[in-house]
């Protein structure tokens, strides 16, 4: 049910925009192409970051520090229910983009995409924000030098996000 | 702090391998995830270019825009200090409805701009107002529609329903975003308080 739900909407919200954007008279094929170009430029430029930090996690991983780490957690997260495994990126998500997204990446090449840590860090990757980066480009921007409650607001709320993923993913996908 | 990080997830790894022994593993996997990620960087690029390229005839179709009139009175409800009609508030509409669809790099000059009108009406003071946070609370929760990278990223790993977490991301975006609004609200009535008394 969920799966097929998920499934449609894609094409479905590709139906509307190549309908509205015929019935408004826009170029499509060009404006796609445009568009398009700016898609490649983006995952070059994603490229030394990504692989920066793959090598550090997978290093970090290949040591067995990784294991050890999520060994010690554990007894703790066993209470709460949380999978160890899910912790570091957990951890990383609202300090930065990249790390949490290499972490992300290495948990579902590692435990399968389709495994219910593999759903759980993809949910949980793409449903918060980098706080500390939205915190200092928009704030630095424009000169803010008190920013009041904006820090704690902004961890509160990446807080809610994980443990929403870890409820929605227990919901729909069972562990 | 994401040096400290980088450097330290390499460094706390390299170290515990000696003592592990598992120094040869850690060799090994160096240049191996480096070729890893290049791979992966490579199949990002299609959906990247799919979805941006179809999100900009949406731009310019104006869709995106009239979908962000369909939230202008929650946000003028969200956002009591902005006038319905000041520019700021068309700048937050934009910036919220290309994170929806996942325009990261075009929602970000947006938001800038939103933040520069409320500043202006915050006095050019350089403390965040009120609705800053409120909208820093919106940004870092992420509204997003089509988690564009996590889907890449799951086809490339072999997932035989790499789009099954739309939904999951959709439902645990709703209720982290609602989280963010409460928690603003709550902090902005204890610092009422806190003034008044």
């Amino acid at each position: 049910m969920i799966v097929q739900i998920s499934n449609w909407i894609i094409p479905l919200l590709l139906l509307t925009v190549f309908l509205h954007g015929t019935y408004k008279r826009v170029p499509t094929y060009e404006t796609f192409v445009e568009g398009g170009k700016e898609g490649v430029k983006m995952a070059i430029s994603l490229l030394p970051f990504l692989l920066g930090m793959i090598v550090s996690i997978s290093i970090f991983r290949a040591s067995g520090a990784l294991d050890a780490f999520v060994n010690v957690i554990e007894p703790l997260l066993a209470i709460f229910n949380v999978p160890p495994e899910i912790v570091p990126q957990a951890l990383t998500r609202p300090i930065s983009g990249t790390a949490s997204l290499s972490i992300a990446t290495d948990l579902i090449r590692s435990e399968g995409p389709d495994s219910f840590i593999g759903r759980l860090a993809s949910t949980m990757q793409g449903s918060t924000d980098t706080t500390l980066y939205v915190l200092t480009v928009y704030f630095g921007a424009i000169g803010i030098k008190k920013m009041g409650d904006a820090l704690k607001v902004g961890l509160l709320a990446d807080l809610i996000g994980i443990i929403a993923s870890l409820i929605v993913c227990y919901l729909l996908f069972g562990s | 702090m994401v040096n400290i990080i980088w450097v330290g997830l390499a460094v706390i790894g390299i170290i515990y391998a000696f003592f592990n022994g598992t120094i040869e593993e850690v060799n090994e996997v160096i240049f191996k995830s480096a070729e890893e990620a290049v791979a992966l960087t490579i199949s990002l690029i299609s959906v990247l270019v799919f979805w941006l390229g179809i999100m900009r005839i949406a731009e310019n179709s104006g869709l995106l825009n009239s979908l962000a009139q369909l939230f202008k009175p929650l946000f003028t409800r969200l956002f009591p200090d902005i006038p319905a009609d000041h520019p700021a508030m068309g700048y937050i509409l934009s910036n919220v409805s290309a994170n929806l669809f996942g325009l990261g790099n075009a929602a970000t000059p947006l938001g800038i701009k939103a933040m520069h009108e409320m500043k202006g009406l915050n006095g050019d003071s350089e403390v965040a107002s009120r609705s800053m946070i409120t909208f820093l609370a919106i940004n870092t929760s992420s509204v997003t529609l089509v988690p564009t990278t996590m889907i890449a990223i799951r086809m490339r790993y072999d997932s035989i329903s790499p789009t099954d977490i739309v939904i999951s991301t959709i439902l645990a975006t709703l209720v982290s975003s609602i989280g963010a609004i409460l928690i603003d609200r709550f902090f902005y009535y204890r610092r009422k308080r806190r003034q008044a008394v």
